[in-house]
């Protein structure tokens, strides 16, 4: 019973996994950009939410109304401001300038807050738990994976239903002739990015009521995510879901068999996939 | 001041460090189609691409409706009313027959073209129009990309070698549809390898050789001669 | 009259570069005669940053393989180096070799993995890779685990008979390895091999098109450049003493820094690794105690530089002053022939 229940945990898990992913697949998929400070916007979003929290007194969940808008205004604003300049055949400048970024995010969140870990306090949402059986679910689990579906589905929705996805696959399939259609592209992969960290932003702050975090946590993130994504599959965000799950397992089997193993169990299921299916497991694009 | 919708004075155009276009100069007028015939690499496809915006050129090269739109960019100049139809179709793969011409008609210009019209021009995309466009045989492909540019509802509509890998009985076929799109009042460039297509279709035509206007003449008295000489520079 | 073109190596002013950097390298390899301790310390670990940094740009700026995950090498040497001496007494300096050629080794699975990953995704690849070394040599009790190890004072001084002779020695092997690495470097892109790194990097498909096999090209580029990597990671934490899992895997020290500093310095130049050492070296002495604010100004530069000056600082000179100490170029040259 102590291996379902292991299994359950890990598949909620992998609802956070797949948040975490969820942006990074968006970006990819239009722009074919990998942000390496992906990571450390998640964080970037659980501290502002605390800054928000902290300063009007609400609740973290209440404070998505702010922080989900504030991080799409600064997501449109980057690409626009910043990452639109490094586009291009050249893998080399997106690559080393969002490291850069990455490196900026850091330190200025270093600066700011310093290296204490933090974290968001949600009340009795954080050990809140519902009985199943004899297992015991946590409702913040359950309310994570909850949410990851529902973005999941509206960003599929979004995708394949609406005017804007119909532009975002016309802009990811062929930048030049989108033109011709009256699309800008500076302004579509601005709003691409700014949907990216809106969706960021409710990974960061589900994760920060979950667990303690701090300006260095961003790279395994950005690892968790980017495991997600290519253990689901390239160009398939439900793959990634899938992805996030099956890394979540991984995690949570891995420790149980010894505490110590856990993010080493879920880098061993990354390789494994890796190595017998380097598309992963549902593909829709190649890289 | 002229009664030009469409006016190219010197124009130039590279890549890089290639010159492509050398001092090109070309008018068009409300309702006029206009061929541009020439060999392969002669700049006609360069010609194009410049007046759509997909080529940056130098200030006051391009005027449209007496406004200079050489700086602007692609975009820009497709909601002035200018539409291409890209050299090899380039319709958008993630997209489906339908939502490629819903995509083409997004800037909502008014005019006589919507789905519809485009769907009793091409009965057959109707038929398909759920599959995704790149699953068409190339002439139902090339209906899919002219009639994309239809729904923008443009004053001036460019085909860049609509007739390129397909059957002569698919080119005849589009051909015979081509009239209906421009006898609207439209203005039209063709480019076309086909030169007997194009001429039989245009009031006017232009043939390039190696960037440069080699030859203009009106498409019913221009002679076998006259064309092979500029065609060819002998 | 016809004119003849002769195509030639060497870069215009050649015979006035080479003596320069004959006579720097002969000072160099002088500096424990004249430079003071603390400099000499510090010229030293200039010289492990240039190879780190010579050696990052040899796999990002010629074979295209952007990795930030070198620091799997750095540890993995620096451990292999520990392991070697402490537990099975292997003379220190005879442990730098080894640790290298158990770089390699590693490397070839490695490789296998990660090269199905491209671009940036090869990238996060990489740091996966290092992640997993972190987390399973902290797993290694022998070695310390979690909290790692030291070198025991018996080891150390079997190196030298007294402190300033092994820090003469200390800094001979970091300039000894960074001028070998260097050698290689320009050796191996002048070679056909290095061509066709070249080749590949400006046009895969033209490149493979002409019979180049791209694959086994880049292979052999990553696994040289794990073992020289790890042997400099072995020097590293000889003079260090002290290993632990954090330090010898730590992104920012192995990676952050060297990448900076080949961004800055010019990526895709011999020169650039070395200036940007330099000027990485001159910012950090001078910004000394400003700590996340100095870093925040690295990623500030590096980020300016690479969408103004993407060639770094030396690209900028050598455009300017057509300088090049480490010709990689041809020039065809024009003569008159009269008849």
């Amino acid at each position: 019973m102590d291996w379902v229940n292991a299994i359950i945990q890990g598949t909620l898990l992998g609802g956070l996994y797949a948040l975490f992913a969820a942006g990074l697949s968006l970006i990819f998929g239009v722009m074919r950009l990998v942000n390496i400070a992906h990571g450390d916007l998640i964080i970037f979003s659980a501290y502002v939410c605390l800054t928000v929290t902290s300063s009007l007194g609400i609740h973290p969940l209440l404070a998505l109304a702010l922080v989900v808008p504030i991080m799409g205004i600064i997501g449109y604003a980057l690409q626009r401001g910043l990452l639109n300049k490094t586009l291009g055949a050249d893998l080399l400048p997106p690559l080393l300038v969002t490291f850069g970024l990455s490196v900026i995010i850091q330190n200025s969140l270093l600066q700011i807050y310093t290296a204490d870990p933090q974290k968001l306090s949600a009340g009795a949402l954080e050990i809140a738990s519902v009985k199943i059986g004899t297992l015991a679910l946590g409702i913040l689990p359950l309310l994570t994976f909850f949410v990851a579906v529902v973005i999941i589905g509206a960003l599929q929705f979004m995708f394949y239903k609406t005017a804007l996805g119909r532009a975002l696959r016309a802009v990811s399939d062929n930048q030049e002739i989108a033109q011709l259609m009256g699309l800008d592209k500076r302004h579509i992969f601005g709003i691409a990015m700014g949907l990216a960290l809106a969706v960021t932003a409710v990974a960061g702050v589900l994760l920060g009521i979950r667990t303690s975090f701090d300006p260095s946590v961003g790279g395994g993130r950005l690892i968790f995510g980017f495991e997600a994504v290519i253990i689901g599959g390239l160009g398939n965000i439900w793959g990634t879901l899938a992805g996030g799950v099956i890394l979540g397992v991984a995690q949570t089997v891995g420790a149980k068999i010894d505490p110590g193993w856990q993010i080493l169990a879920g880098h061993i299921a990354f390789l494994f996939v890796l190595a017998v299916r380097p598309n992963g497991l549902f593909p829709r694009m190649s890289a | 001041m002229s009664d030009d919708l469409l006016n190219i004075a010197k124009l130039d155009a590279h890549y890089g460090d290639f010159q492509a276009l050398y001092g090109v100069d070309m008018h068009i007028g409300k309702g006029e189609v206009l061929a541009v015939i020439g060999a392969n690499g002669a700049g006609k496809s360069t010609l194009l691409r410049s007046i759509s915006g997909l080529i940056q050129n130098g200030n006051e090269q391009i005027k449209f409706k007496d406004s200079d739109i050489s700086g602007l960019r692609a975009d820009e100049i497709a909601r002035l009313g200018l539409a291409l139809v890209p050299e090899g179709r380039q319709l958008f793969p993630s997209l489906s027959v339908e939502e490629n011409l819903i995509i083409g008609g997004r800037l909502e210009r008014p005019g006589p073209w919507n789905l519809d019209s485009v769907y009793a021009l091409f009965p057959i995309l109707a038929e398909r129009r759920n599959f995704p466009s790149t699953a068409l045989s190339g002439g139902q492909q090339q209906m899919v990309a002219i009639g994309r540019a239809l729904m923008a509802n443009p004053e001036l509509i460019m085909f860049d070698e609509i007739s390129l890998g397909l059957a002569p009985i698919i080119i005849g076929e589009i051909y015979k549809a081509l009239p209906d799109v421009v006898g609207e009042g439209v203005s039209a460039i063709i480019v076309e390898q086909d030169i007997s297509k194009a001429l039989s279709i245009s009031s006017r035509v232009y043939c390039l050789q190696e960037g440069r206007v080699a030859l203009e003449g009106s498409s019913d008295t221009i002679t076998r001669e006259e064309i092979s000489q500029a065609y060819f520079g002998v | 009259m016809t004119d003849q073109h002769t195509v030639k190596f060497t870069p215009k002013n050649y015979v006035v570069t080479a003596i320069v950097l004959a006579i720097a390298t002969a000072a160099l390899a002088a500096a424990p005669y004249w430079l003071g301790r603390a400099d000499l310390r510090l010229a030293g670990e200039i010289m492990l940053y240039i190879s780190l940094a010579t050696l990052w740009n040899l796999l990002a700026g010629y074979a295209g393989l952007v990795s930030v995950g070198q620091q799997a090498y750095v540890g993995l040497g620096g451990y292999m180096l520990f392991a070697c001496t402490i537990l099975f007494g292997v003379p220190p300096v005879l442990a730098i070799p080894i640790a290298g050629v158990i770089g390699a080794l590693l490397a070839i699975p490695v490789a296998f993995l990660i090269f199905r990953l491209r671009g940036a995704y090869f990238a996060i690849g990489t740091w996966v890779i290092a992640e997993v070394f972190r987390l399973g040599f902290a797993q290694l009790s022998a070695l310390g685990g979690g909290s790692g190890t030291s070198i025991p004072a018996k080891i150390v001084k079997s190196m030298a008979a007294s402190r300033a002779a092994r820090e003469s020695l200390s800094y001979w092997l970091a300039f000894g390895l960074a001028a070998l690495i260097i050698l290689f470097v320009y050796l191996f892109l002048r070679s056909r091999k290095g061509l066709a790194l070249t080749a590949i990097r400006d046009n895969e498909l033209a490149a493979s098109s002409l019979g180049i096999d791209i694959w086994k090209t880049k292979f052999f580029t990553y696994v040289v450049t794990a073992a020289l990597t790890s042997m400099v990671g072995a020097l590293i934490f000889l003079q260090k003493l002290r290993i632990s899992p954090d330090a010898a895997f730590s992104v920012n020290d192995w990676t952050a820094f060297v990448i900076f500093i080949v961004v800055i310095g010019g990526i895709g130049t011999i020169e650039g690794p070395i200036i940007g050492a330099i000027i990485f070296f001159t910012l950090r002495e001078t910004l000394a105690d400003l700590g996340t604010g100095y870093l925040i100004t690295l990623g500030l530069v590096a980020i300016i530089i690479m969408l103004k000056a993407p060639n770094g600082i030396w690209g900028l000179v050598r455009d300017r002053f057509d300088l090049s100490f480490f010709p990689l170029l041809y020039r065809v040259e024009k003569q008159k022939q009269d008849n």
